[in-house]
């Protein structure tokens, strides 16, 4: 099915299922912990044995000498790989993850060595053994340095890495308040929950691999490629992950080591990354430095828009399967706010970190960090009340192209001005450090949100089994966000069955090709996906009430046309019938700017002595399409604040840029938010959000919009209570000290 | 982690013999350090002596009116103990202050006074790092050190002590007690038991190899005002940037800092003086900050005068 104009109205729009705050189906599995993941499939593959790698411990030169003499004769190990012995590779960046394939160390961490025992603790005792011998070369470690030497990127998020439009120099030479400012982010780590792990069984020439994964058909291009063998022999599955935010979008040394060992040995291996192990081994949300200059009448429209950015990376022959993208963070500032004279500009330096990759909302989620700070500052030299500004600065199309590209449904401003409302704003005092509580400062802060709106192919089979059940099959993932479920109220709801009637299997390569999580496409991509195979599941099941398909509708497990009631049941009585089929988008996304909105709204306390920051509410209202479940789609809001808070107040990979690596390797270093961090969040989905021109679902994405904005929320909101703007994330409280009075007693 | 056998001893003395025996033995109390070291590598123990059935899980009332608290006496028991809550509270909230509820229910009096430094260099065997390999030398001093001491440092190390339970030990003058291979006891004052790290910064304490915490005995009860507060980086489960104790009131002033030595810090000389900056003033005077932990001098400046002003002096209550 082609999905090329808008949609008109379609069995979904009945909405007694789709849009209801459905449990997760995958709930109960979890909880009693019968829902699989990729290092459980015991029966499957049996008798696995077990692989650890060994990394790099310098982040940049070669290997001159290794001695695995002793691990080989270790206890119980099978194997011992090192680029010495392991099988051919081959590599095409961004489509392949040879491992072990050279001497040449790119990052500290990289695989050098692999060891498969019998037990995982033989395994790691047996890699420690090992001798390694380096020659060491200068690396690239220090964006700040490397700044200088920074070019247009090669790989980026968007389709262009600089934009201009209109006159730039003049209007901010002309413009009566202006802004110059500088930001920056730091690296960030995914610390999603599951750690990256594979099973590897080879059948014959046969390869099925078990893994935690996000986009499997990804995941099958890049093994077969590397091995060298034809896609149709590989299966992946990846019935349930714990978790990826854009780190499991690309496998790393365990996907490609499993696969290679478990054929040498004629055995299935299982391999699961240590949690110090994701940290350098895998990939980050690259740092950024971030200028942005704006001009603005004295009647607060802006006139002058500039964003440029600068991240770093290692060269894509040197980033795996990672592509090495740049962190496009002026992404957002294209299409945010009205101003006739704009520019972005994307700059990438060479790294040689662990390859910078994508992370939930990759460029947005910095990048308004920066933007929406550079804003919040703007304000106050303009003296106006942020929300106004913001609500001053909207703009219903494309400001880069103009009225001829409008967006399909923009609703910001109705966001902030329900936030506000819901919130409280009013009772905000525009100075800052004036509103106090105890020892606490408070705050107030508020940020706009927006993420791109992507789509993408996606299929899907349904299968309705003698006895009436309807079955859905789809490659589609559950990374823990809800596709089982909003997939399952899609086909209930298409065929007018209980959600109780209706399984879905998800997360194999068996079925058919689906969308993956990622970029927040899947919810409305693979639901759309649902959509098609049951318009062709309805047309069949017409064909066979021999009644004509026009016409006809489905409700309570019955077919109805003119008058008659056919139970589903009984058209499937003796053999079952299914449809398979999938959404293909037209350029609807280029007709239309598409994108989904939010505003967040924070109260900071911080401590006058110490400067601890405290948050202690949150409310996001959020314009996101239709919601095709409150329940889940909330969930990810909460997520994506909760990550969003990480973000404005503690989350940092720290690099050492001497020995060149992330220093702060483990989950009591890296701090993500606990619980005692997160007060009240509220999310509000704004009423009777569709948009047409999106889907035939009519919905848009979720997860990302989430954390969009929701740090500079915070910050705004620390700026609010202390006076003290910091301009370096995290704000930790070091930053904030020197510019508070110390109280006296 | 590497290959190693596993004993439970029967007496006290027997586990202290076990462990004299053999250089690669250790103690194993709760694990909660020791088996997360050697899942990394750092520590490579070939014998592992448990010590959790010597009875050393028992609390009693000492004859000085104090309480003796067994080395296998769980943290979460501890914190929660009626006289621990009501005369000791200093105690009990540092305790609560530290690690996680999980972590606490394992985690004993004994291992938590020993747990070991959590500079990031120190868990990364990459890694150059005096403490964990002696002579290999200090990645922190030019490195990642914000969390790290800027009390009691030498050029060799400035791992910060991260125990929160041992700043309130070293506040109410506990005593620790041991016992050795040949029945030896001895009563080692809290304050000689860590080490500064000087040229041997992989020595930690006074203790002899296969010498065995019994117990840790507090003195009679102070009175006062106790507190614990503890700055960091996330509002639970993260080592202190500074941690302030303090005990006033009933004609007493203590105060012990955490997160800032790199063991247990306490000044008794400027516990006489009453104002937050000539307290700062004189515990800071030998200070020496990296650039990345300089904000820590303000910190214990702006801690102790948020402590201070929470407990005005002269109230006896607690
Ligand atoms: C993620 C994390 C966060 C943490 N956060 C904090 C925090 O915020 N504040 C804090 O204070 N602590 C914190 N901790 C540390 C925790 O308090 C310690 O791990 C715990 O107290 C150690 O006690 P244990 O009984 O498990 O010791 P073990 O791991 O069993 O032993 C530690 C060491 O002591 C030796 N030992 C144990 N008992 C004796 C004895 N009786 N005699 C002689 N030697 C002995 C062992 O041989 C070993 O070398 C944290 C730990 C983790 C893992
Ligand atoms: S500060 Fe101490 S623990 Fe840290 S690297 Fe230096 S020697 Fe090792």
């Amino acid at each position: 099915m082609k999905f090329d104009k808008a949609a008109g109205p379609n069995p979904t729009d009945a909405k007694k299922i789709i849009g209801q705050p459905h449990d997760r189906l995958d709930g109960p599995l979890k909880v009693a912990g019968r829902a699989r993941y990729a290092y459980e499939f015991h029966d499957e593959a049996p008798n696995a044995a077990y692989g650890f790698i060994l990394g790099a411990g310098i982040a940049k030169g070669r290997i001159t000498a290794l001695d695995v003499a002793a691990a080989e004769k270790a206890p119980g190990v099978l194997l011992v790989m090192t680029h010495e012995n392991a099988p051919k590779q081959r590599f095409k960046p961004g489509e392949s993850s040879p491992q072990l394939h050279n001497p040449e160390i790119y990052h500290y961490d990289q695989a050098i060595a692999f060891v498969v025992a019998e037990t995982f603790e033989q395994a790691r005792a047996a890699a420690r053994l090992i001798r390694v011998d380096y020659s060491r070369e200068v690396g690239s470690y220090d964006l700040d340095k490397a700044r200088a030497t920074a070019t247009v990127p090669t790989h980026y998020n968007g389709d262009n890495s600089d934009t201009a439009v209109g006159d730039l120099d003049a209007a901010l030479a002309s413009a009566p308040v202006t802004l110059e400012v500088e930001y920056r982010t730091p690296s960030q780590s995914h610390a999603m929950m599951e750690p990256h792990a594979t099973m590897a069984l080879w059948e014959g020439d046969r390869l099925t691999v078990y893994t935690a994964h996000q986009m499997l058909h990804w995941a099958k291009r890049d093994i077969a490629n590397t091995l060298g063998i034809p896609q149709s022999r590989v299966r992946v599955v990846s019935n349930y992950v714990g978790g990826g935010f854009g780190s499991k979008l690309v496998g790393y040394g365990d996907l490609t080591l499993s696969a290679l060992a478990a054929r040498q040995l004629g055995r299935p291996v299982k391999v699961a990354l240590t949690r110090a192990q994701i940290f350098n081994h895998t990939s980050q949300r690259s740092a950024t430095i971030q200028r942005i200059r704006l001009g603005a009448g004295r009647d607060g429209r802006l006139t002058a828009i500039a964003h440029e950015d600068w991240s770093g990376n290692l060269p894509p022959e040197r980033a795996g399967n990672t592509g090495a993208p740049s962190e496009n963070a002026c992404f957002q500032t294209r299409l945010l706010y009205a101003g006739a004279n704009r520019m972005t500009a994307t700059r990438q330096a060479r790294l040689d970190l662990a390859p910078g990759y994508a992370m939930r909302a990759p460029g947005e989620a910095v990048g308004l960090l920066a933007l929406e700070n550079a804003m919040d500052e703007m304000a106050e030299k303009l003296g106006l009340d942020p929300v106004e500004f913001r609500i001053l600065n909207d703009i219903q199309h494309d400001p880069e192209v103009g009225p001829e590209r409008p967006f399909s449904n923009r609703r910001l401003v109705e966001c902030l001005r329900l936030g506000a409302e819901r919130f409280g704003w009013n009772r905000r005092n525009p100075k800052p450090g004036q509103m106090r509580d105890g020892d606490w400062l408070i705050g107030y802060g508020v940020a706009s949100a927006i993420r791109d709106n992507l789509v993408t192919a996606s299929h899907a089979r349904v299968r309705l089994l003698p006895g009436g059940r309807l079955r859905v099959e789809s490659a589609m993932t559950d990374i823990g966000t809800g596709s089982y479920t909003i997939m399952g109220q899609t086909a209930a709801e298409m065929l007018g069955l209980p959600l109780s009637a209706v399984e879905v299997r998800l997360g194999d390569t068996n079925f058919p090709e689906a969308a993956g999580s990622g970029g927040s496409w899947g919810a409305n991509s693979a639901t759309s996906g649902v959509y098609a195979a049951c318009m062709a599941l309805r047309a069949k099941l017409a064909a066979r009430a021999g009644v004509n398909a026009e016409g006809v509708s489905f409700a309570d497990g019955h077919l109805v046309s003119d008058g008659r009631r056919v139970p589903l049941a009984d058209l499937a009585q003796d053999q079952e019938i299914q449809a398979e089929a999938g959404i293909e988008f037209g350029d609807l996304t280029k007709t239309f700017a598409q994108a989904s909105f939010g505003a967040h709204f924070c109260e900071v306390g911080v401590d006058r002595y110490t400067a601890e920051v405290r948050v202690r509410r949150m409310l996001t209202v959020a314009s996101c399409g239709r919601i095709l479940n409150p329940k889940t789609a909330r969930s990810q809001c909460l997520g994506g604040m909760t990550m969003g808070i990480g973000a404005a107040l503690m989350e940092e990979l720290v690099v050492d840029k001497r020995l060149g690596f992330f220093v702060n390797h483990d989950l009591a270093e890296y701090h993500v938010p606990v619980h005692a961090d997160i007060p009240d969040l509220d999310v509000i989905f704004l009423e009777g959000d569709e948009d047409a021109n999106s889907s035939p679902l009519k919905a848009r994405g979720v997860g990302e919009l989430g954390i969009c904005g929701v740090g500079a929320a915070v910050t705004n909101a620390i700026y609010n209570a202390t006076g003290v703007r910091v301009r370096d994330y995290p704000v930790t409280l070091d930053k904030l000290l020197e510019g508070m009075p110390i109280p006296t007693i | 982690m590497r290959a190693f056998t596993y004993q439970r001893a029967e007496s006290p003395q027997e586990a202290a013999a076990a462990v004299a025996a053999r250089p690669d033995a250790r103690f194993i109390a709760g694990g909660t350090n020791l088996l997360d070291l050697m899942k990394v590598d750092v520590e490579r123990p070939g014998h592992l002596v448990d010590i959790s059935r010597l009875g050393l899980d028992q609390i009693n009332a000492t004859p000085e009116g104090g309480l003796r608290i067994g080395a296998f006496f769980r943290n979460t028991d501890l914190a929660s103990h009626p006289q621990v809550r009501r005369d000791y509270a200093v105690l009990s909230r540092a305790l609560l202050a530290g690690a996680s509820g999980q972590l606490r229910n394992m985690a004993t009096t004994g291992g938590n006074l020993l747990q070991r430094s959590r500079c990031p260099y120190f868990y990364d065997t990459a890694m150059p790092c005096n403490k964990r390999a002696p002579g290999s030398g200090c990645a922190a001093l030019e490195g990642f050190s914000r969390n790290l001491a800027i009390l009691g440092v030498s050029n060799q190390c400035i791992s910060q002590h991260p125990s929160d339970m041992a700043v309130a030990m070293r506040l109410l003058d506990a005593v620790v007690e041991t016992v050795d291979a040949d029945g030896t006891r001895r009563d080692i004052p809290i304050a000689d038991f860590h080490r500064l790290p000087g040229e041997t910064p992989h020595i930690e304490t006074v203790l002899n190899h296969g010498e065995l915490i019994t117990a840790v005995r507090l003195p009679a009860p102070l009175g006062g005002h106790h507190s614990y507060r503890k700055v960091r980086d996330r509002a639970s489960y993260a080592f202190a940037s500074v941690s302030v104790a303090m005990v006033r009131g009933d004609g007493v002033q203590r105060i012990a800092f955490g997160g800032i030595g790199t063991k247990p810090w306490r000044v008794e000389a400027a516990e006489a003086l009453s104002s937050p900056d000539a307290i700062a003033d004189q515990v800071l005077a030998d200070a020496r900050p990296t650039d990345e932990n300089r904000f820590k001098l303000a910190l214990v400046r702006r801690t102790l005068t948020a402590a201070l002003a929470d407990h005005p002096a002269g109230e006896g209550t607690r």
